[in-house]
């Protein structure tokens, strides 16, 4: 059995916990036996509203304002990313040529994770040629939240579940704002994706009889939560990527697209890269283009910490806003419940929902249970935070922040030892190198930044209002109303991934290329004019500001 | 204690040139503290991506040690530097086509034949995997316990970049992964069956319906469906 090396401290290991949070763990030990006996019931519906009302960030009026640009005027938004819509390009139109073309490709996918990846390999299966493809992205390819995810991927696949049970727990847990064919699609695809998957060499878990392991996650009627330990979305992109590469798709790693191309009725028509290394900017032509850039957790939204990875920055909305794309239910924000509070080294990192859904419970400073283990996420989120908040029974950190225990030593007591390290391998190891053994000790989490619930809005087949746009994942919107269910995000690049790259697929076997401009660039910059926004703000952000502030204050460009 | 684990700041060496950052950062945020903004280097900032593989020494120490940035935290007089690439060699094949009955990661990889034993591998993981296990059991054929001996690896590829022997482990371990996957895992028999009814329509009907219910009968039947225990 591997065990932690317990790295980041010499062997003479100090107790990470200080003495007050040790207080507490001793109530929580006190009360754990009783605690697995006994059952927490579900929120009633009034409930779980007045927590949202009171304690979700979301609801919290000062984080928004409305969008005085663009097909959303009007329309609220959490401040940080309207900060973004509302600015212009970062490249100046007038400084582009576009009379050199560098690249005329069939399909141009924007963004490097599980969306982009899935929909390239489809369109592939559609009969376009992988050389007709080109993947631009502005990390590695891989590097992305698909790879970060870590509980598992839903599917109705058991047979006690059906799509139909997926669909109702999908529009639920969405507060019926959801578009009703994107849940179906996604309902309905899910079982033929895990197919695929096990046709690609992917490592469900399973048992002896080939059976899928499978569990709840919360908001969920069916156990239809699948997993590759909790590694499960590292598992799922690194597969798809091998496939990538054994395809010869190719890949510009580290050229993000900074701006779309559109011709003069505003069909999207190519894009404009720029190598983050060299600096220097390539013109790409193409019949299809989809978007596939992820979410927004980067913008660390009412200054959350995030789960994110750092390419996160809500790019892909910014440039499809700029042509003309809808954006759908951008007011709603998944916070995940269990976010790591402690130690400050990893702050804001995710401890996935399975921890939970394999018994771990949460718990307060005085060791009481306060909430069912799994609400839908946003209700479990505000659970949190009115403990913390509310009823001032949270536990404070050296630095001062807020976080309760998730009572993680239940699940070896409830399922047997070693369960824990073998199924929450990442858990274990993510703890472990900084002192921590879950096994023994509870976590101290908080709600965190996890994941963009609205998006670019899409029909079911990938398509954008705008058109030549597709997209896929993270970045589109009205999948998951306003709270997206655990298990559904992987799901979801796959689904729409696939069908954003069937549809580009089709339509560039119909069309020939566009001509290329900025045009729709240069006429949102003047909207924004009018707005009488200040010409100093500008996107897409490509990658966050962390640096250190005594070092930015005394920044010069001379170079 | 001796004094300077009491200071609040350490002094760190990135790529041999000196910085005073704050105790407790990881070598990530203790790079960015300096004021480094990251291109290359940096992915999903939480140990699962294998972007930020570092290796570093410690002041009066010999040992080159490894690990990553977002998940190490600085101590002082480390000399640190990122390697963020490895050159390492990968072979494409086709899944579908691939003889398994021999050996196919050998036949593939058949440097995997130089491993000396050495043991650098594992001692250069930073996930803490087995990594010579796993090659001798890739030499030997045994796919199975290649793909679980390396399934938490995040293909960082400093393994690679230490072996005498110039293995690419984590592209041998990956192709032991899916051919485990697909050719010797059990299929799913009710997941092939549930594709099937999907494919043949079966529940159409109801997805329909519920479709085009209006809220609050959606709401209803939400609030009243059945939940599996």
């Amino acid at each position: 059995m591997r065990t932690g090396k317990l790295k980041n401290n010499d062997s003479e290991q100090e107790d990470p916990y200080t003495g007050s949070m040790r207080e507490s763990i001793r109530k929580v030990e006190a009360t754990r036996e009783e605690r697995i006996e006994s059952e927490i019931p579900l929120m009633d519906p009034e409930e779980r509203e007045e927590v949202l009302n009171e304690y979700h960030p979301d609801y919290k009026e000062s984080g928004m304002r409305p969008l005085k640009a663009g097909p959303n005027s009007g329309d609220e938004m959490p401040l940080e990313l309207a900060d973004l819509l509302e600015a212009y390009p970062a490249v100046e139109p007038s400084e582009i040529d576009l009379t050199r073309v560098d690249y005329e490709v069939d399909i141009l996918v924007i963004g490097g994770g599980g969306a982009g990846t899935v929909a390239s390999l489809w369109a592939v299966k559609q009969g376009i040629d992988p050389e007709d493809i080109l993947i631009a992205t502005k990390l590695r390819h891989g590097d992305a939240n698909s790879m970060m995810a870590q509980g598992g991927i839903q599917a109705a696949d058991g047979e006690k579940d059906s799509p139909a049970a997926h669909f109702l727990d999908i529009v639920g847990g969405g507060h019926y704002a959801n578009k009703p064919n994107l849940a179906k699609a996604l309902a309905k695809d899910a079982p033929g994706m895990l197919k695929w998957h096990e046709n690609l060499g992917v490592m469900y878990d399973k048992n002896e009889d080939g059976s899928m392991k499978t569990l709840h996650g919360g908001g969920t009627s069916r156990k239809r939560l699948h997993s590759a330990k909790d590694y499960t979305g590292m598992e799922l992109m690194r597969t798809i990527r091998d496939e990538a590469r054994n395809l010869e798709i190719p890949v510009e790693e580290f050229s993000p697209a900074v701006e779309l191309l559109t011709d003069s009725e505003g069909t999207v028509t190519g894009a404009l890269l720029y190598n983050m290394e060299t600096e220097q900017y390539y013109v790409v032509r193409a019949k299809s283009v989809v978007m596939a850039t992820g979410g927004f957790g980067r913008l660390h939204i009412q200054d959350f910490p995030t789960t994110n990875h750092y390419g996160a920055t809500a790019d892909g909305l910014v440039m499809a806003y700029r042509a003309g794309a809808n954006l759908l239910d951008m007011d709603s924000v998944q916070y995940h419940p269990t976010g790591a509070a402690f130690p400050e080294q990893i702050v804001g990192l995710l401890v996935t929902e399975k921890v939970r859904g394999s018994g771990a419970i949460p718990v307060n400073r005085e060791g009481e249970a306060f909430v069912y283990n799994l609400e839908p996420r946003d209700v479990e989120a505000g659970a949190l935070i009115r403990e913390c908040y509310g009823r001032n029974k949270g536990v404070e950190t050296p630095t001062g922040m807020k976080g309760v225990w998730l009572d993680t030593p239940m699940i070896d007591m409830m399922h047997g030892e070693g369960t824990f390290e073998e199924n929450l391998a990442y858990i274990y190891r993510l703890y472990t190198r900084f002192g921590i053994d879950p096994t023994e000790d509870p976590l101290l989490v908080f709600p965190t930044l996890h994941y963009q619930n609205g998006g670019v809005e899409i029909n079911e087949e990938g398509k954008t209002a705008v058109e030549g746009l597709f997209a896929g994942g993270e970045v589109e919107g009205g999948v998951h109303g306003k709270n997206r269910l655990m298990g559904n995000s992987l799901l979801d690049y796959n689904v729409f991934g696939k069908r954003a790259g069937i549809s580009a697929a089709k339509r560039a076997k119909e069309v020939g290329w566009g001509e290329i401009s900025l045009q729709h660039a240069v006429k949102y910059s003047q909207q924004l004019e009018e707005a009488g926004i200040d010409e100093d703000r500008r996107s897409p952000m490509l990658v966050p500001e962390y640096r250190g502030e005594q070092t930015l204050s005394r920044s010069i460009d001379i170079l | 204690m001796s004094e300077d684990a009491e200071k609040q700041t350490v002094e760190i060496f990135i790529m041999g040139k000196k910085y005073e950052v704050p105790r407790g950062l990881t070598i990530m945020k203790a790079m960015e503290y300096s004021g480094y903004q990251y291109i290359r280097g940096v992915g999903c900032r939480g140990g699962f991506c294998g972007a930020c593989a570092t290796i570093y020494r410690l002041e009066g120490d010999y040992k080159l040690h490894t690990d990553l940035a977002c998940q190490t935290t600085v101590q002082d007089g480390m000399y640190l530097t990122q390697l963020p690439f490895t050159p390492a060699g990968r072979e494409g094949y086709d899944l579908e086509e691939l003889d398994i009955s021999n050996n196919p990661l050998l036949d593939l990889y058949p440097e995997l034949a130089r491993c000396v034993s050495c043991n650098t591998c594992t001692k250069t993981c930073p996930q803490d995997l087995e990594v010579m296990d796993f090659v001798n059991e890739a030499i030997r054929g045994n796919i199975k316990e290649v793909a679980e001996l390396s399934f938490d690896c995040i293909q960082c590829g400093l393994c690679a970049a230490r072996c005498p022997a110039e293995i690419p482990h984590h592209h041998v371990a990956q192709l032991a992964r899916r051919i485990y996957g697909r050719y010797q895992a059990p299929d799913s028999v009710h997941l092939e069956e549930r594709v099937e009814e999907i494919e043949a329509g079966q529940f159409d009907e109801k997805l329909n319906e519920l479709v085009n219910l209006s809220k609050e009968d959606l709401k209803e039947r939400y609030e009243n469906r059945e939940i599996e225990e």
